[in-house]
């Protein structure tokens, strides 16, 4: 696929990535790139090492080979920290306060997308009445979708979603993928994890299959 | 952005602390009940249970300290949270140093002011108090800092318990010597300042190394 | 510098790292480390109670030391080995390392109470009592309390190499906070001077009496190399027992 700008560097480029566990090799060697923009949709059974890639990609665990490339430059704590949301099985909200304590506190921590208010988030996701509620008392659909709205206010680029439609009923699904849309309009990409192509952005998306490693 | 995370952080510990503002009490009852026992086993009489006051009180703090360091990490663990610091744009230590300080405050301070109540119920002699006070105040956050490398530590385990203790105790054995040491030179007539000043000396080792220690534990035991 | 010796040397080194490469060094080695140590202590503790002259203050009850002082010595010794393996285990992630830290935990527990029960026979007489809190003793405890909690850390986590690497790090903790405890004790000792018998001191030792000694102390240090590699090769086996070289291995034996 011929370059537009020559010297346009993909937001994420993945050079002869693996990682293994003891002995065992999880996925890997990988060489991908994803541009601002695009969407790619990773594939693969349980246990084909899907959480593990977006964890090996966030930073949260180390890779044994290979290099992970933000903007052309090698990627640190520090760029993928400014980079990177992701967004995992673990939404990282707490119980015993409300939507808005959390979002406000995650915003303070990971910094907050200029332009965006909490408010304005909680309404995209439906959650609009709801800031006060303690989130135990939340359905599980609607701690997903306060962890999308997290995502909303995140000045992140680059998404990284894993399974993001769990939990979610139709209407969850299509908040997901306009989500996802709108992102990728405004320059920002996303790796969506997810075992059944029984839901994809419509977008410029790719396809990584994770089978049984070489 | 070091200032607005750490704000961030203080924010949230101080919302959640008072949706739950009645545990706030519990590690003051618990060294309350410390001293109820000693009492009740030295037999409450004044000339037995005054010498041994400031030493009673000091490991009535240190254990009620103790059993309140699973609290420190636990539960951002299991809910995520403490992926999101990994993932944060400010560096782990930091953040592990602010939840540590914020936790010594909610859980050792109120404890550390109710010492001069618990001290008349063990007729503590009153020129002691202060000498008690300043070692506490220097001796505790040390003890937090410490416990919050042992709890990144058994921060994946479910039967912690017991454990915790037998890995923090050794590592409290030195803040506690000169801690309760420093009242009992000062009961003895010589100067509990060479204690005192290396408890301070601790305490600044404490702050710069314990988290980066406990970060470092963090991330071992994370994954 | 392109030395073919040191070439050689850290190629058999890294060799060594590969679980069946261990294996076959553990097994041909500890036997005789353990030969060895056995044979050198038996020198050792003939020279100690039998050609060694009697203390003319303590009479015959000084010859624990012989076995007392070279415990105390391995106690501390094999702790900061067992950090040392930790750390290079931690830094390079290498599961051998790992592996040696923690088998060097059990085997420094047991000097420790070694020390500790010898300590407190040697005290005996001198005392009064089976116990005294002097700061040598005292230290030792929390040692004793140091190594027990590396080991129950490295139980108690379900996942071999997290254990490993947690229970490793707390190795390290330990060890740089051990000078910091071991000088407390001593202020605190001085602090609350009870007794002022200084049995334990550094007392001057006619040459004659060293010779056991040293018996001893190379004795021990043989010893623990056997009961190390064998621990350290057990501990490999279980973590590899799902490999084939570990099949091959058991049905060569039977």
């Amino acid at each position: 696929m011929p370059e537009d700008i020559p010297e346009a560097r993909p937001l994420l480029a993945v050079r002869g990535l693996a990682f293994r566990r003891d002995e065992t090799p999880i996925f890997g060697p990988l060489d991908f790139k994803v541009d601002a923009g695009e969407a790619l949709l990773v594939q693969g059974d349980n246990g084909a090492g899907k959480t593990t890639l977006l964890r090996v990609l966030a930073g949260l665990l180390g890779a044994d080979h290979g290099a992970v490339d933000i903007h052309g430059h090698s990627a640190q704590a520090d760029s993928r920290a400014r980079h990177i949301a992701y967004l995992g099985h673990l939404a990282g909200l707490k119980a015993d306060l409300g939507a808005r304590h959390n979002l406000e506190y995650l915003c303070g921590l990971h910094g907050q997308r200029p332009g965006q208010t909490i408010d304005a988030a909680l309404q995209i996701v439906g959650l609009a009445g709801f800031g006060d509620v303690p989130t135990r008392q939340l359905s599980a659909g609607q701690k997903k979708r306060l962890a999308l709205a997290r995502l909303w206010v995140s000045p992140a680029p680059l998404w990284l979603l894993d399974e993001p439609y769990a939990n979610l009923d139709l209407d969850g699904i299509t908040l997901v993928n306009r989500m996802v849309e709108a992102h990728l309009g405004t320059g920002g990409a996303a790796l969506i994890t997810t075992h059944g192509a029984y839901a994809a952005p419509p977008v410029r998306t790719r396809m990584l299959e994770l089978g049984s490693p070489a | 952005m070091m200032r607005r995370a750490a704000g961030a952080l203080v924010t949230r510990d101080l919302r959640l602390l008072w949706t739950r503002r009645g545990d706030a009490f519990q590690p003051a009852l618990f060294a309350l009940l410390m001293v109820m026992l000693f009492a009740l086993a030295l037999g409450g009489d004044a000339k037995a249970l005054a010498p041994v006051a400031s030493a009673v009180l000091w490991l009535a703090v240190l254990l009620a300290g103790l059993l309140s360091l699973d609290s420190m990490f636990r539960g951002d663990a299991e809910d995520g949270s403490l992926e999101q610091w990994m993932l944060a744009p400010v560096p782990l230590w930091w953040l592990v140093l602010v939840r540590t300080l914020v936790h010594w405050a909610s859980t050792a301070l109120p404890v550390i002011l109710a010492v001069p109540m618990l001290g008349e119920l063990l007729h503590l002699p009153r020129a002691q108090l202060p000498v008690l006070m300043v070692s506490l105040m220097l001796g505790t956050p040390i003890l937090s800092l410490l416990g919050a490398v042992v709890a990144a530590l058994t921060i994946g385990m479910r039967r912690a318990g017991v454990l915790v203790a037998l890995l923090a105790l050794p590592l409290y054995v030195p803040v506690l010597v000169f801690g309760a040491g420093a009242v009992a030179a000062s009961a003895q007539g010589l100067d509990a300042v060479g204690a005192l000043l290396l408890l301070g000396a601790g305490l600044v080792l404490a702050l710069v190394l314990a988290p980066l220690a406990a970060a470092a534990a963090l991330r071992i035991a994370h994954n | 510098m392109n030395s073919p010796v040191l070439d050689r040397l850290i190629r058999w080194f890294h060799q060594l790292g590969s679980p069946p490469t261990f294996d076959r060094f553990a097994a041909r080695w500890a036997p005789w480390a353990y030969v060895l140590g056995l044979l050198t202590m038996a020198v050792g503790l003939y020279g100690a109670l039998f050609q060694v002259p009697a203390d003319y203050q303590q009479g015959d009850s000084f010859r624990i030391l012989y076995i007392h002082v070279p415990s105390a010595w391995m106690s501390m010794a094999i702790f900061a080995l067992m950090a040392f393996y930790a750390a290079i285990g931690l830094v390079w992630r290498i599961k051998l390392c790992e592996i040696l830290a923690m088998s060097c935990a059990p085997i420094g527990a047991a000097f420790t109470l070694i020390t500790l029960a010898t300590g407190s026979i040697w005290g005996k007489p001198m005392w009064g009592t089976w116990w005294e809190w002097d700061p040598r003793l005292t230290t030792e405890l929390i040692l004793l309390f140091l190594y027990l909690g590396v080991m129950g850390l490295y139980a108690a986590i379900d996942d071999r190499r997290n254990a490993a690497r947690a229970a490793g790090f707390l190795a390290i903790v330990g060890v740089a906070l051990l000078p910091v405890i071991r000088w407390s004790v001593v202020w605190w000792n001085s602090l609350h001077q009870g007794q002022t018998i200084r049995m334990f001191g550094e007392s001057s030792m006619d040459a004659s009496m060293l010779a056991p000694l040293a018996w001893m102390v190379v004795g021990t240090h043989l010893w623990f190399v056997g009961s190390l590699l064998t621990r350290a090769r057990a501990d490999n086996l279980v973590r590899e027992s799902g490999k084939d070289w570990v099949a091959r291995l058991v049905e060569a034996r039977r």
